[in-house]
């Protein structure tokens, strides 16, 4: 067994554990850092795979954006946990069939097929071509030409999701005294200047 | 040496964990949000596995745009989340049912 076959299975054994305890556990605050151990495996897989600034950037968006934000809302709506008896029951059957049904499917043709991959000809940007830079350097001179048009729409995809979030969150609350610049700015007959004579005062 | 399909594997057992996690989960929202993270989790290792074994860097550029859309929807399903909880009280998927579907 070379070193790399053991990390892998380490790696994905530690993922598959992970990923059941997330949508196992009770506590959502659990769920959440079982999902983040999760991804910092997934990560190790990206590397075992020679993709590293795909298993960085896996770290930086999902582990420190994605799944702090999903643990802030855990915390932030401080769900009671359910008191009466959940009914798990209930869906169980139904779940766990559709689930070994899946998994069966899968699992049965993944070992019973092997792909043949050596002779496919259709490769649009071989790693040959580029040999002598790095995997973000290869990534970056491909995403920036070839799939520009891609890389500009997922940026209006993000924006979209930004304003989406921030106007479906934003609410006005009542009560709240706010600065009105038109009323500020228009205020002429409603003040008025006195030359108060010193220590006489006057009457208002 | 690692064979391809040692990956497919382990992906597919990855997104039937997902399946079965938004199949099982009647406790809240959040937990199936979690569960269509691991699916595309799942389609990732895919995508990067089948760009190492064909020598060919599109798979890890597709898995990119696949991260951008999940980062997307993780913000949107939140925010959705957080107004909900806001004006019903509860994310509990068994009481989610104004719409009797």
């Amino acid at each position: 067994m070379s070193i790399s076959l053991i990390t892998f299975y380490l790696f994905s054994a530690i993922l598959l554990l992970s990923s059941l305890m997330v949508i196992s556990t009770k506590n959502p605050v659990h769920s959440v850092l079982f999902l983040i151990l999760a991804f910092l495996n997934a990560a190790g897989i990206f590397v075992i795979l020679h993709a590293e600034f795909l298993a960085m950037i896996l770290i930086i968006v999902y582990v420190g954006a994605v799944a702090v934000l999903f643990l802030f809302v855990v915390m932030m709506l401080d769900f009671k946990t359910s008191l009466e008896k959940d009914n798990i029951l209930q869906y169980m059957p139904i779940g766990l069939l559709i689930g070994l049904v899946f998994i069966a499917e899968l699992v049965i043709v993944l070992i019973n097929t092997r792909l043949d991959l050596s002779n496919i000809q259709i490769l649009s940007n071989p790693l040959d071509n580029f040999s002598d830079q790095s995997n973000t350097e290869a990534i970056g001179s491909i995403l920036y030409t070839n799939y520009v048009l891609y890389f500009q729409l997922s940026g209006v995809i993000l924006l979209v999701a930004m304003v989406g979030s921030i106007v479906l969150t934003l609410r006005d609350r009542e009560g709240v005294k706010r600065q009105i610049v038109s009323e500020q700015v228009d205020r002429k007959g409603k003040i008025e200047l006195l030359d108060v004579k010193s220590g006489e005062g006057i009457d208002l | 040496m690692i064979e391809l399909n040692q990956f497919l594997i382990l992906s597919a057992l990855l997104f039937s964990i997902g399946v079965i996690g938004i199949f099982l989960n009647r406790k809240n929202v959040i937990i199936i949000l979690m569960s269509i993270e691991i699916i595309l989790l799942a389609v990732n290792i895919n995508l990067v596995s089948f760009s190492y074994f064909l020598n060919d860097l599109t798979g890890q550029i597709f898995s990119l745009f696949v991260l951008t859309v999940a980062a997307a929807e993780a913000a949107i399903g939140l925010a959705i989340l957080v107004i909900y909880n806001r004006n019903a009280g509860s994310i509990e998927i068994e009481k989610i049912n104004t719409l009797k579907g």
